[in-house]
């Protein structure tokens, strides 16, 4: 009988042992890729599984990782951040403008001491993040179009501010987080990693967190039980400026100089993070965990493909491609889920 | 009427979800020209087999024939092709499109240059209305026509994509009498084409007068099928078995309502107004009082409770909330005022994926903490409420969306009873609940009014409002047009006044 057929493949395994590979498919499968990557560098180039590399790597990811964090929290309540990398850049700007350059820098900028730089530069991808929430709990903008006007906003910042130049010189601490290390351990690494750190208690043990999954989840039962579900999507959104705010003042230091268009790749960089992660793209599901393994894969397959002499114009697509099997699996483990729940009911 | 061969015959079906059995061993014959009714409570089993030959459920075990050969549909398309169409309650007409497009909806004509060919697009859908006796403009755009004529379009545009056999479920529930009336003329007429029709619905009085015949459903079996003379309490006999007195009574006796109690006014609501959905309402709940709204679909009563709790709030009038006035913002501002609200869809109240104790605690989660959530506290709350309403299974760490729909309407329930709100606005509060699960939300209801909390219930189904509220306002287009109170009434007279 077909219909008895199309049951076989999912019998295969006890209900029990089936219900949670339906659950857990989002979160093992990157986990699994990631495994298997770092497997097939490690046989594939002997540079590749080294204490040098694994720093490497770390640092690759870290400017992406801090950005993936707000991203996380905007994807979590199943709205998007288009605007991460050009908020990031922009800050990065605004705290080169602010600081004294080197005479050889022809930007018409206004030098602060350190600190003040720092602060306006954080209340800048604050009021970035406020206005984006602005528009999208009080005018009613979808957050794709909201970000993308964001988008280039935070560009024509950085336009206006640097002119076609280059600054180079940031605020002392900024620098020291960005490019100096603590013993052996580079300073980015340690903040990517306490950002990432904070973020998981905030989202796992806080009730701001609890909000954001439920907003994630079912937004109109959060609506109808109360939930102030405008204020989580404002707090998130600004969340989300905030962190890019910071990657773009430590990707500054980290890379050397400030200039218009230096964050572009950042932003497939950290939705693709998040995604790859197994974080659903329906809200709700996923975190920072997730947003940990997908932030190594993507670093473990960028850095991996660097070891094995692959044509560079290649690494592309795979990445392209990388990104499509995650969605894949993304979409399928939200529509195993959706079956079992329709079943159930 | 008994014919050699069926139209459509269903030998032993069987339908599981997981390891629930929705039918099991169901035999179903219908034949051509007739309208075969279907009767049963909700959950057992008349959609499911509904849904089986119109081809959405495909994995089920039996034999199915249409005039003799055996079929199985693989898609809703499929059956479609052979001719068997369904008419659901929530009606699949594209609102801002016009009857003509909306009655060839896929099936336009094109000219050559394979552009829509209005022109006869406009004369063919017109023609074809026509000749079913619908008269309509078939300009006009169909989500600004009556409930009733939207619901005759789309039964002709199952007709015209070919369908003999059309399935109907719950046709009438959300129609005037006029409008019952012509939909019953229309269906007399199709009978006469020889087509055939399946009938589901909870109004017993509407099966018995239209329907050639009659299959009634309990607990996934076929109980019963009768194609001879038949009353209403043969029906209820068969749906409910022996031994549900309390049933019984709610669809054939009298409720004697309360008169008007002098207890504090908890709720009051003055001129309200939300356009396209309600006018001048005012009414007041007091302290302890189940206050009933009936209406027929579309009335506003629905639409009037959730924009008391903030979504869509009133464009005008006055609350007042325990005798303070509140401008109602937000569903956020609502709780805070002592408002709580549970809404006619499952689907939009409860976070199907998370589990039972974080469906319950969401609405209370700002009084148990500050900063951190407490998971222990969550769980433990959640269990009182559990054990207290009967859910089951009573695990509080089951994702909630793996309960049965009585048992999730209980969690939903279980999410306002930690800590009381002043006035409780109910939506639908036991829509598709079988009868065990509603008679313990009838009981947590009155419990709650008990305990002097207002209760506001607002309902399209009569049975529901009837077995609930101590007062009842009928709406009627968005405005309240009558008021129930110390009187006997019945399911009759609420429908003559709605």
């Amino acid at each position: 009988m077909e219909g008895s057929a199309t049951k076989t493949a999912s019998s295969l395994l006890p209900p029990r042992a089936e219900s949670w590979f339906a659950a857990q498919l989002r979160n093992i499968a990157p986990f699994v890729t990631l495994i298997f990557l770092v497997a097939l560098f490690s046989i594939a180039s002997p540079s590749f599984a080294t204490l040098d590399n694994l720093n490497n790597i770390l640092q690759q990811i870290s400017v992406t990782g801090i950005m993936a964090v707000g991203l996380t929290f905007v994807i979590l309540t199943a709205e998007i951040d288009l605007s991460v990398a050009s908020v990031a850049n922009a800050t990065g700007v605004v705290v080169a403008f602010f600081t004294a350059q080197d005479s050889s820098v022809n930007i018409a900028n206004v030098p602060l001491p350190g600190w003040a730089a720092i602060v306006i530069a954080v209340a800048s991808s604050a009021a970035l993040g406020a206005v984006t929430a602005v528009g999208m709990t009080i005018i009613g903008i979808p957050s794709f179009i909201m970000t993308l006007a964001m988008l280039q906003i935070g560009a024509g910042i950085c336009a206006l501010l640097v002119r076609g130049q280059i600054a180079y010189a940031v605020p002392k601490l900024i620098a020291t987080l960005g490019n100096g290390s603590l013993g052996p351990v580079p300073w980015i690494i340690i903040v990517a990693a306490l950002v990432l750190a904070a973020a998981h208690v905030v989202l796992t043990y806080t009730r701001f967190g609890r909000y954001v999954y439920m907003v994630g989840g079912n937004r109109e039962a959060a609506e109808y039980s109360g939930v102030n579900v405008r204020a989580i999507l404002a707090a998130v959104m600004i969340i989300s400026a905030l962190c890019s705010g910071l990657a773009g003042m430590l990707g500054v230091a980290h890379f050397g100089s400030a200039q218009q268009d230096e964050f572009d790749n950042y932003l497939l960089d950290s939705i693709s993070a998040v995604v790859v992660g197994g974080t659903s793209l329906f809200g709700g599901q996923g975190g920072i965990g997730n947003t940990i393994v997908g932030l190594l894969v993507l670093g473990v397959l960028n850095n991996g493909l660097d070891h094995v002499n692959i044509d560079s114009f290649l690494k592309i697509l795979i990445r392209g491609l990388i990104l499509l099997a995650a969605l894949i699996v993304n979409v399928y483990a939200q529509r195993l889920r959706s079956r079992r729940r329709a079943a159930a009911s | 009427m008994q014919a050699p061969t069926p139209l459509l015959q269903l030998t032993g079906i069987e339908k599981r979800f997981g390891g629930v059995v929705a039918l099991r061993g169901v035999d179903f014959r219908l034949h051509a020209g007739e309208i075969h009714g279907l009767a049963g409570e909700n959950g057992a089993g008349k959609s499911t087999l509904m849904k089986i030959i119109a081809g959405v459920h495909t994995d089920y075990s039996g034999r199915m024939e249409l005039e003799g050969r055996p079929v199985r549909f693989r898609s809703a398309r499929d059956a479609l092709a052979a001719g068997i169409g369904m008419v659901h309650q929530e009606l699949s007409i594209v609102p801002e499109l016009t009857v003509a497009e909306n009655v060839l909806l896929g099936a336009q004509p094109t000219n050559k240059l394979g552009f829509v060919d209005w022109r006869r697009m406009m004369t063919e859908a017109g023609e074809h209305l026509q000749s079913l006796g619908i008269s309509v403009d078939v300009r006009a755009p169909i989500g600004a026509l009556p409930l009733g004529l939207q619901q005759m379009i789309e039964i002709a545009r199952v007709i015209f994509s070919g369908a003999r056999i059309i399935i109907l479920d719950e046709p009438t529930s959300a129609l005037s009498p006029p409008e019952i009336e012509r939909l019953f003329e229309l269906l007399r007429q199709l009978r006469a084409q020889g087509r055939s029709m399946i009938f589901i619905s909870h109004f017993l009085d509407d099966i018995l007068r239209i329907c050639d015949a009659v299959t009634v459903f309990r607990n996934g079996q076929k109980v019963a099928s009768s194609a001879a003379a038949i009353d209403k309490m043969w029906i209820i006999d068969h749906m409910i078995g022996a031994g549900h007195q309390e049933l019984e009574e709610s669809y054939l006796g009298e409720f004697q309502l309360k008169s008007r109690t002098e207890a504090p006014v908890v709720l009051e609501a003055e001129d309200l107004c939300l356009r396209g959905a309600f006018e001048d309402v005012g009414l007041r709940v007091h302290a302890g009082e189940v206050l009933g709204l009936y209406g027929f679909m579309g009335s506003g009563q629905l639409e009037l409770t959730r924009s008391l709790f903030g979504k869509l709030p009133p464009e005008r009038g006055r609350v007042r909330i325990m005798g303070k006035e509140v401008r109602i913002t937000s569903t956020a501002v609502a709780k805070r005022a002592g408002l709580a609200f549970l809404p006619e869809s499952r689907r939009s109240m409860l976070f199907a994926l998370e589990p039972v104790y974080r469906n319950i605690s969401i609405s209370i989660l700002e009084r148990l903490s500050r900063l951190w959530v407490k998971p222990a506290t969550e769980r433990a709350l959640a269990h009182e409420q559990v054990s207290a309403l009967r859910i089951r299974p009573p695990n509080v760490d089951l994702p909630v969306g793996t309960l049965s729909g009585g048992n999730q309407q209980k969690v939903a329930l279980a999410r306002w009873l930690t800590h009381l709100p002043h006035v409780l606005l109910l939506n639908e509060p036991t829509r598709g609940m079988d009868v065990g699960a509603k008679e313990d939300v009838v009981r947590i209801v009155r419990d709650l009014s008990a305990r002097g909390v207002g209760v506001l219930v607002a309902s399209t189904e009569p049975e529901t409002v009837l077995a609930l509220a101590d007062r009842i306002l009928v709406m009627k287009k968005g405005r309240i047009v009558h008021e129930f109170a110390g009187e006997a009434v019945s399911k009759d007279r609420l429908l003559a006044a709605a």
